[in-house]
């Protein structure tokens, strides 16, 4: 086909009189891959700083470790720090495995068939392999769609007549994380389009006479405000994992939060450096997790109580079921346990489940408590 | 009570600074470190002290630092940047113009009519405050960089309901008032420019006593204070203050300060008085005046209040006066709603001025409104690209398919449901607990359609608005439960208020069905007496307002047994009439889905 998009090297930026950057962030280009990570990352907030906010530091841990399960939605009270926690993922992922210059970081063990550069590579020889961070791409308001999903790269176009496609912050979220604050603001039309690859992890675009499909499979990770808007329900269901957050109330750990936070706002890098150890504490505890993840078994008895629970809370779907027992297996692995048990579907099913009740809206600020007594109910006190 | 006597005379001790002065602080510390405290709410209505006070706040300023005023109804390709549409198409190849968020870092933002800003703006605007850095990603355009500025909020809003959302009220460390005081025009303690050059260089090197954030945090508890920013911009303002002074130690003074500025003005409750001080006899705490004042060294803490108690007095002392005058057992219940939700951040979402609901890509036909500007923008930059592709097309503009962009107008499918609930002494014999089962239900649908819903009650003398329109159910559902019944029925006034919150909204472009549940008894006129046939009468008067209108609308009876007048009223309205003898919650929530909104929401 004539219209077939020829070449997905980045393009060259020089000579270029735009006062601003284009693409500067989200994924170093293959080129500046080995350069560190991209600015706004580069000082983030130690994770292992974040005090208290267990169960959200839990679940984004879950999602780490198992990105199978779908994501993770974090709601709750303004400045609890969930952007930051968010934000702060970044530094616990592992780096992973790339086909070099492939502009949709695909698997060298396994490119894609659909990825139009590794389909053009050479056949019979192996792919050059390249270690990257696993990228977490930060979605920010006021977005437009062809940022989202790519388009056509009019700079090439228009100075070398060569159909490039540059690719957007789907491409760039692939295999690694979406992030979207203040989900609940987010357009409708861009709601749209993240469900729609979301659920092919495919993302297609026609535009220009491009037409391309790329492969768009991420964790997405969105947070909010509950008091700024209700999410829509289809958004609602992506999210494996659903976490409330809310401001500590006891004394200690608010001074705590404020002792940290300032220490980090007047000397971010010895902060970190502080943190340094914990850290590595964390991100090993992460990557034990995910080691020991295909190891742990799951007992039929396991699945069994987990669908009783499920049932019920009269829970819509299958997918409460799935999430749960996927969740107290990653929850299994990262404690190093291995086998699933009671307890880790106990430990987990406030966040799994929450955000399945069957819905009446008005009782959202008793989903947990509900989660709760039916728990009992099941498993006994 | 004489833990109270105690807290009082030590609040006694310090005086509450006088408003001038705390005007001229707030800017002259905001100078030293904008990024830092993010900024000040000003609030009172456009005046020249104000301009004053922005003056004052410039001249200490570095020269030449940024200073941007977003206007009312900011498009995101100005505000955070994006292509600019003339000269990209006068260029025939993308120009990208850098936004006004972009261009004010290190300086300053003004927010004029700031409790009107839409909440889609304050999140930008938030965004960039939390993270320090603004992200775009627009229109071919990938920005990531530091961006730091100061927010000055100018809050016109009268009255309660209409001030800043907490979303952004809560990220500045000032809340200013500025009607009770003058500035005079030259003030001569105002700190020079280089004064504030020297602080800022200071700011870096101020160390803090050991015990001060757990002195803040104490206070912000004490206050009902519970966002956690509050005691972190307390830490920031006592720096910013030491390094004013020319110190690099923050002194008992600069948290007294901080603890004034910052703390007093968030309070949501008066302290308990603390335990600790029960015991101590005020005298003791003069001689510790004394003390404190001969030797204002920080090591003599033991002879001193400690830090804490320093902290939550200077606080409490300039408490705003209303506050005292207003809380009592009801405080600790207003500060945990207030915490949670910002009130008129919910209104802002729901206002529809300003910015339309935006543009989206849809394949063209009639009945679709094109959206001109938007259509251009997406199709400017690949206008050289096109003429290349055809050389012959002689189009001035290249214009494809895939460009067109439509308008899309929010209002035209958001429903405003206005519940209209009678909570007079019958009604509340009757059923009131009934009709608020049936709201609840009815919140349950108005969810599913994302409709906005409202509460209007009516007892006693007058009609009430519990809840301006809102997304929040949760809200919704929270007004409705703390709703009293009792007295009489209003019944006028309610119709009133129903219809005058109906055509509010329907000047903001949404769609109003209004729901009145009462069971028509009215017997209260409009200026408050009593006189069943005066109060009729009036009722009626104001329910042909609803016809006269077109406003949809629904009279649920819940009378136990139906009652003419009330069918007259409903016919009066233009309304569906619903009886509902001995109607459960849920077959009245039914009733209500057939009757009513089902043939409102298409329309």
């Amino acid at each position: 086909m004539d219209g077939a998009v020829s070449g997905f090297q980045p393009a060259n930026r020089s000579g270029q009189e735009t006062q601003l950057s284009r693409r500067a962030a989200p994924r170093p280009s293959a080129k500046k891959a080995d350069k560190a990570i991209p600015a706004p990352r580069r000082n983030a907030y130690p994770f292992s700083a974040i005090v208290g906010q267990e169960e959200m530091k839990r679940a984004l841990m879950i999602a780490a470790v198992d990105p199978s399960i779908g994501g993770v939605l974090v709601f709750g009270d303004r400045g609890t720090g969930k952007s930051t926690a968010v934000r702060s993922l970044a530094a616990l992922l592992p780096e992973m495995a790339v086909v070099a210059g492939c502009p949709f970081a695909c698997d060298p063990v396994a490119p894609l068939a659909s990825c139009t550069h590794c389909s053009a590579l050479p056949k019979g020889r192996k792919a050059e392999k390249r270690m990257v961070p696993v990228p977490v791409v930060d979605l920010p308001l006021g977005t437009t769609e062809d940022r989202l999903a790519g388009a056509l790269d009019i700079e090439r176009a228009l100075a070398q007549g060569i159909k490039a496609f540059e690719p957007g912050l789907l491409a760039a979220a692939h295999r690694g994380f979406l992030y979207i604050d203040e989900v609940n603001l987010l357009e409708d039309h861009l709601v749209d389009l993240l469900l729609d690859v979301a659920a092919s992890g495919e993302n297609v675009v026609e535009r220009e006479g491009i037409s391309l499909r790329h492969p768009a499979r991420f964790v997405l990770i969105g947070s909010g405000n509950p008091e700024e808007g209700e999410l829509r329900p289809q958004l609602l269901d992506r999210f494996g994992l659903s976490v409330e957050v809310s401001t500590p109330k006891d004394l200690a750990s608010r001074v705590e939060v404020v002792c940290r936070r300032d220490a980090y706002d007047r000397d971010a890098s010895g902060f970190i450096k502080q943190w340094a150890e914990d850290e590595a504490r964390t991100r090993e505890t992460v990557l034990a997790g995910r080691k020991r993840l295909g190891s742990v078994t799951l007992p039929l008895g396991t699945i069994e109580q987990a669908a009783k629970l499920c049932m019920a809370l009269g829970t819509d779907g299958l997918r409460g079921e799935l999430t749960l027992v996927r969740a107290a297996r990653a929850l299994a692995a990262l404690e190093g346990d291995l086998e699933v048990g009671t307890v880790h579907l106990r430990r987990i099913a406030a966040s799994a489940l929450r955000h399945r009740l069957r819905r009446n809206p008005l009782d959202e600020t008793v989903a947990t408590t509900r989660v709760e007594k039916a728990l009992e109910d099941v498993f006994g006190p | 009570m004489s833990g109270l006597a105690a807290t009082s005379a030590d609040a006694k001790r310090i005086e509450a600074p006088d408003a001038e002065n705390v005007a001229l602080q707030i800017a002259a510390l905001l100078a030293v470190d904008p990024a830092g405290l993010a900024g000040v709410v000003l609030r009172g209505p456009a005046d020249p002290r104000r301009d004053e006070w922005l003056e004052a706040l410039r001249k200490m300023l570095p020269a030449g630092v940024p200073w941007r005023r977003v206007p009312l109804g900011i498009a995101d390709t100005r505000l955070l940047g994006g292509l600019d549409l003339t000269s990209s198409l006068s260029a025939g190849r993308p120009i990208a113009q850098q936004g006004l968020l972009a261009e004010a870092d290190g300086g300053i933002i003004i927010l004029p009519m700031a409790e009107r800003v839409e909440s889609q703006v304050i999140a930008r605007i938030a965004a960039v405050l939390d993270h320090g850095a603004l992200r775009v990603e627009r229109e071919g355009i990938t920005l990531a960089r530091d961006t730091r500025f100061g927010v000055v909020a100018l809050d016109e809003g009268a009255g309660e309901d209409e001030q800043v959302t907490e979303a952004l009220s809560d990220r500045l460390a000032f809340r200013l008032g500025f009607e009770p005081f003058g500035l005079q025009r030259a003030v001569p303690d105002m700190p020079t420019r280089a004064e504030i050059e020297a602080a800022r260089l200071r700011l870096a090197h101020v160390g803090i006593p050991a015990d001060l954030p757990q002195a803040f945090c104490a206070a912000a508890l004490a206050l009902g204070i519970l966002s956690l920013r509050a005691p972190i911009f307390a830490l920031r303002c006592a720096r910013a203050a030491a390094a004013l002074a020319g110190r690099v130690e923050v002194t008992r003074e600069d948290a007294a300060l901080a603890a004034q500025l910052i703390l007093a003005p968030r309070a949501r409750q008066v302290p308990e008085a603390p335990t600790e001080e029960q015991e101590q006899p005020p005298e003791q705490q003069q001689d510790e005046k004394q003390e404190e004042a001969s030797n204002s060294d920080t090591q003599q803490q033991q002879d001193q209040p400690s830090l804490e108690d320093l902290v939550l007095a200077a606080a409490q002392a300039s408490l705003p006066a209303g506050l005292l005058a207003g809380l009592g057992v009801a405080a600790r219940q207003m500060a945990r709603q207030a915490a949670s939700s910002g009130r008129s951040g919910m209104m802002r979402r729901s206002t529809q001025r300003g910015r339309p609901i935006g543009a989206r890509p849809a394949a063209w036909r009639a009945g679709l409104r094109l959206a001109l500007v938007e259509t251009l923008r997406v199709a400017a930059p690949w206008q050289e690209y096109r003429r290349r592709e055809k050389p012959h097309h002689a189009a001035l503009v290249h214009i494809r398919r895939e460009d067109v962009r439509i308008r899309r107008y929010k209002q035209n499918s958001e429903t405003t449901t206005i519940f209209l609930v009678d909570a007079s002494g019958s009604a509340a014999l009757h059923r009131l607990a009934e009709a608020k089962g049936a709201v609840e239900l009815l919140l349950g649908d108005c969810y599913v359609r994302r409709d906005r819903v409202a509460v209007i009650a009516f007892r006693g003398r007058g009609a009430e608005v519990l809840l301006e329109p809102t997304h929040s159910l949760v809200r919704a559902k929270r007004s409705l439960a703390a709703l009293p019944g009792g007295g009489g029925t209003p019944l006028a006034a309610g119709m009133a208020a129903g219809f005058a919150m109906a055509e509010a909204s329907r000047r903001r472009g949404q769609t109003p069905v209004v729901v009145a549940l009462t069971d028509g008894r009215a017997n209260v006129t409009r200026d408050g007496s009593g006189g069943r046939a005066t109060a009729e009468s009036e009722a009626l008067d104001s329910a042909r307002l609803f016809r006269a209108s077109g406003i949809a609308a629904l009279l649920i009876d819940t009378a136990p047994r139906p009652h003419p007048f009330s069918r007259d009223l409903a016919s009066a309205m233009g309304a569906r009439y619903v009886p509902l003898p001995f109607a459960d919650a849920a077959r009245m929530s039914a009733a209500v889905r057939q009757a009513a909104l089902a043939p409102a929401s298409e329309s």
